[in-house]
């Protein structure tokens, strides 16, 4: 408890309280009537009341889509479907400023959406919209259809065979099972959607600005911290408000479900319904996830002299005349590499410890401290770039020109991932195993070693995959931080995105694609490690 | 149960450890100018605080190491205006000895703020003086550049329709709908193009300018990526990207770095820059107060106005030197554009009157 507890106060809470009070605190005192001020004002009520509804759209949207394919995942067998799994997780974990040029590729002008259709959502609430649903499907597909994968189908049947209907069946013995899962998929997914910049940036254009959006404008371009502070505030409370009722669903869901393998309840797709169903949520991914993927692709291999590698040889030499803007770009894959080492391994000391602390307690204060984990996941990169700046400038922590920010910074994105991740594993391995061990005369390391590695070790697996892969893709907090001489590829794509110039342009899209690649990699090897009873959340 | 579980929590802290010192060990190798260099009284390390495109050759570089004797750490973080707010935050206690990169759309707020000592670098006679605008010498001039409209000569030529040239042909009807620009409020060459109007048509003109440019369809993208590589028909991204608009706010150096980064390179840039809408806009280097190594802060100055780094300066960062003696490379000489009689606004009106300006603008031609 203890390490986990010094983490997140020395390299989140500190920092962030250091900022916002930065901007509250004056030599006159505490501010606090800036608070009223800045919630008067109307392009601040603009920004809260569209922050709040895209998110709920959003939401609302990727359920709908997303839900069906939940349902397909989980019970149906299909050629090619881990592949698929770990491909709709790919954009979870890709950076925006790569994404958001593949799906305005998707949707914007002369996009595939207009050559087809004539439809072009760029710049509209749409794109946004969309996006989300792209960067989000993952959420509810892992979240809602992990658990439907593991209902025992048994239950519904014995339902029916008792006189229910078939709809009468599924609404009360299914969805009951299904709803705390669907409401914390609904939680993470308007979590991520109220937070969201990124997107928010690159497809809305300058008329749409989400709180994130107006504390990276305030804070890093207009200086304006009070104004920066309260929204942070009004950001903290709400985020605060969606993760407690998050966990509350978490432990309903927790209660006890008959969960059985999930490779006993698939089967392939019968009858005409269930192949519409199949083929529906099949061309959804192909059109809303793996296209825009696509287009990254096909703009990487699009080199001058037609198609082929051109983009990637250019990769292995320096930029043009060579200097300090650019490290061969095949060293910025190594950088990353090292950074999201360096930050797995500290996520999952942190993470693991925190599982393992909120396993073996229970109680307010705990579950106020698993809520704590997941903050920074809703809280601006900017917020806690700058709150570092300020607070980590003293020896012996001054860490603002070390290399070790970098990993820090990743690691409180990937921390909540390897609790949720580890924290059902841990919670459901029997004592009683143990125990019998200890009877039959294993020594405890033994008894460790033999009863709880087994069961823990896919989790820790899945769980360091996970926070490799978000590490990977970070770029918010890295591209205030990382050193100039070691950028990650995130940030090497986003600099060779800042210049004119067709090399340029082509190395970025390429450095993408093996950006994806890796993330796609890691994941598909998560799919192979995923146990067959219980799995976490994502 | 719960030594269980402090046994898993212990030997994962084992193997967990492991892995971290194993790759703190691979990373300490190449990095070892880190924390330790500034925790030794006399540093031989500068280190140059800049913003992301901030771009030296590496040769160049170690010739001034070796001459000076000194080792030049470069931390580069965000965008221009991003980098210098964080100096302001870190005032007193500054990351770096000289920061790079505050222009003269920002320049007043680092002087109002107070993170620069006065330094009055060697070879400053050497510079243009329009440049130098700081007679405390707070701050050096280092580099200098014009935001301008970029066109896409295929389109013009293919529509047998002549190139718009001032600020004036871009509210013609000739030229409806083809012009993107960027947010004035988050994007330096959106910040840029907003002062040349104001520029020309002055404090109260420029909105009434923007209210026509509205008409005449301008639309507005949240940053340069965007315009340039996204809506530009005339990039190399924009291209592939099948881009519609053949107007671009961007700089009078674009043309040149696409010959530069086209493969193979063409002999001729595919895009032209309208000379009679650009704004100059002026990079300066300050020595951080609060710095460790002041003497070598002071050295870096130097070198930054010295004929060497001037006349590396256009092919790194595509923009011009300020000094009289430096040579531009032959690729600006033949694709680039001399811009004769840019807009200006002085830097204490911009300090007293952007963000009102922005605001204005904001609510005139984004909402």
């Amino acid at each position: 408890m203890a390490v986990p507890l010094v983490f997140f106060g020395l390299f989140f809470a500190y920092p962030v309280a250091a900022i916002v009070g930065r901007g509250l605190k004056t030599d006159a005192g505490w501010q606090f009537g800036r608070i009223g001020e800045v919630l008067a004002r109307p392009d601040i009520g603009d920004v809260l009341w569209f922050t709040t509804w895209q998110a709920l759209a959003s939401t609302a949207l990727t359920l709908l889509i997303a839900l069906p394919g939940a349902y397909v995942f989980a019970r149906f067998e299909f050629p090619g479907k881990q592949l698929l799994r770990a491909l709709v997780t790919v954009p979870f974990v890709l950076p925006t400023v790569v994404v958001g040029t593949a799906f305005l590729a998707l949707v914007g002008r002369n996009g595939l959406l207009d050559e087809v259709w004539g439809i072009r959502l760029d710049t509209t609430v749409w794109a946004i919209l969309l996006a989300h649903v792209f960067f989000n499907y993952a959420v509810v597909i892992r979240t809602v259809g992990g658990l439907w994968a593991q209902l025992d189908p048994r239950q519904e049947e014995a339902a029916r065979v008792l006189g229910a209907g078939r709809f009468a069946a599924w609404r009360r013995v299914t969805l009951p099972a299904l709803g705390p899962a669907v409401a914390a998929a609904s939680l993470m997914v308007f979590l991520f959607t109220f937070s969201s910049f990124g997107v928010v940036q690159i497809l809305g254009g300058p008329a749409y600005s989400t709180l994130e959006v107006e504390v990276y404008r305030q804070t890093a371009q207009l200086l304006d911290l009070p104004t920066a502070a309260v929204l942070t505030m009004v950001q903290f409370a709400a985020i605060g408000a969606i993760l407690g009722v998050h966990s509350w669903t978490v432990r309903k869901r927790e209660t006890a479900l008959r969960l059985v393998a999930p490779g006993r309840t698939t089967h392939r797709p019968r009858g005409w319904a269930q192949r519409t169903l199949l083929g529906g949520v099949l061309l959804t991914v192909a059109l809303l996830i793996v296209a825009p993927l696509a287009v990254l692709v096909e703009r990487s291999l699009d080199a001058p002299g037609g198609y082929g590698f051109g983009f990637y040889r250019a990769l292995q030499e320096v930029g043009a005349g060579g200097g300090t803007f650019l490290v061969p770009p095949l060293e910025a894959i190594w950088n990353s590499l090292q950074y999201a080492l360096a930050a797995t391994a500290i996520a999952l000391v942190v993470g693991g410890l925190a599982a393992a602390a909120l396993t073996r307690r229970a109680g307010r204060f705990v579950r106020g401290f698993d809520a704590l984990l997941m903050l920074p996941l809703g809280v601006s990169a900017v917020t806690v770039g700058f709150g570092f700046l300020i607070t980590l400038d003293e020896p012996p922590l001054d860490l603002r020109t070390s290399w070790i920010l970098v990993p820090l910074a990743q690691a409180l994105v990937g921390v909540p991932f390897v609790v949720r991740t580890m924290l059902p594993v841990l919670r459901a391995v029997d004592g009683r195993l143990r125990e019998a061990a200890a009877v039959l005369g294993a020594s405890p390391l033994r008894a460790w070693r033999e009863v709880d590695l087994p069961m823990v070790r896919r989790a820790l697996l899945i769980a360091a995959g996970f926070a490799f892969a978000v590490s990977l893709g970070e770029f918010g907090a890295t591209v205030f931080i990382a050193r100039p001489d070691h950028p990650t590829l995130p940030v090497a794509v986003a600099r060779l995105l800042g210049r004119a110039g067709e090399m340029n342009y082509g190395q970025a899209m390429a450095l993408s694609t093996i950006l994806m690649l890796v993330c796609a990699v890691s994941l598909l090897a998560l799919e192979r490690l995923r146990p067959d009873k219980t799995s976490g959340e994502f | 149960m719960s030594t269980t579980k402090k046994m898993a929590g212990v030997a994962l802290v084992a193997a967990l450890g492991v892995t971290t010192l194993s790759a703190c060990g691979g990373d300490a190798k190449d990095k070892p100018a880190g924390a330790s260099a500034s925790a030794a009284p006399k540093s031989k390390t500068i280190t140059l605080v800049s913003h992301d495109s901030f771009n030296v050759t590496e040769a160049v570089l170690k010739e001034f190491e070796q001459q000076s004797g000194y080792t030049v750490k470069v931390l580069k973080s965000g965008d221009a205006g991003a980098a210098l707010n964080q100096e302001i935050l870190t005032k007193g206690s500054p990351r770096g000895d000289v920061f790079f990169g505050v222009d003269n759309t920002l320049l007043s707020r680092a002087l109002d703020n107070g993170i620069f000592t006065p330094y009055e670098a060697k070879g400053l006679a050497g510079v243009k003086p329009e440049f130098v605008l700081d007679k405390e010498h707070r701050v050096t001039p280092v580099d200098s550049g014009d935001i301008c409209v970029n066109y896409d000569k295929a389109y013009f030529a293919d529509k047998k329709l002549a190139p718009p040239q001032t600020l004036d042909d871009l509210i013609k009807p000739e030229y409806k709908n083809l012009l993107v620009t960027e947010n004035a409020a988050t994007s330096s060459p959106g910040l840029g193009f907003l002062l040349a109007s104001v520029g020309k048509y002055g404090d109260e003109g420029w909105k009434d300018y923007w209210s026509k440019l509205k008409a005449n369809g301008v639309e507005v993208v949240d940053g340069w990526e965007q315009a340039y590589n996204e809506r530009f028909s005339g990039s190399a991204g924009g291209k592939k990207a099948k881009g519609d608009r053949p107007l671009v706010v961007s700089y009078a150096s674009s043309p040149p770095v696409e010959v530069l980064y086209g493969e193979p390179q063409p002999t001729e840039a595919p895009t032209g820059v309208s000379t009679g809408t650009c704004f100059r806009q002026t990079e300066f280097a300050g020595l951080l107060k609060g710095a460790k190594n002041e003497e070598g802060g002071k050295a870096l100055l130097d070198f930054l106005i010295s004929k060497k780094f001037q006349e590396d300066m256009p092919l790194q960062m595509f923009v011009n030197p300020v000094t009289k003696d430096a040579v531009l490379p032959e690729l600006f000489t033949k694709h680039g554009v001399v811009i004769e009689k840019p807009e200006t606004v002085a830097p204490e009106a911009i300090a007293k009157n952007r963000d009102q300006w922005v605001k204005a603008w904001t609510a005139l031609v984004v909402k």
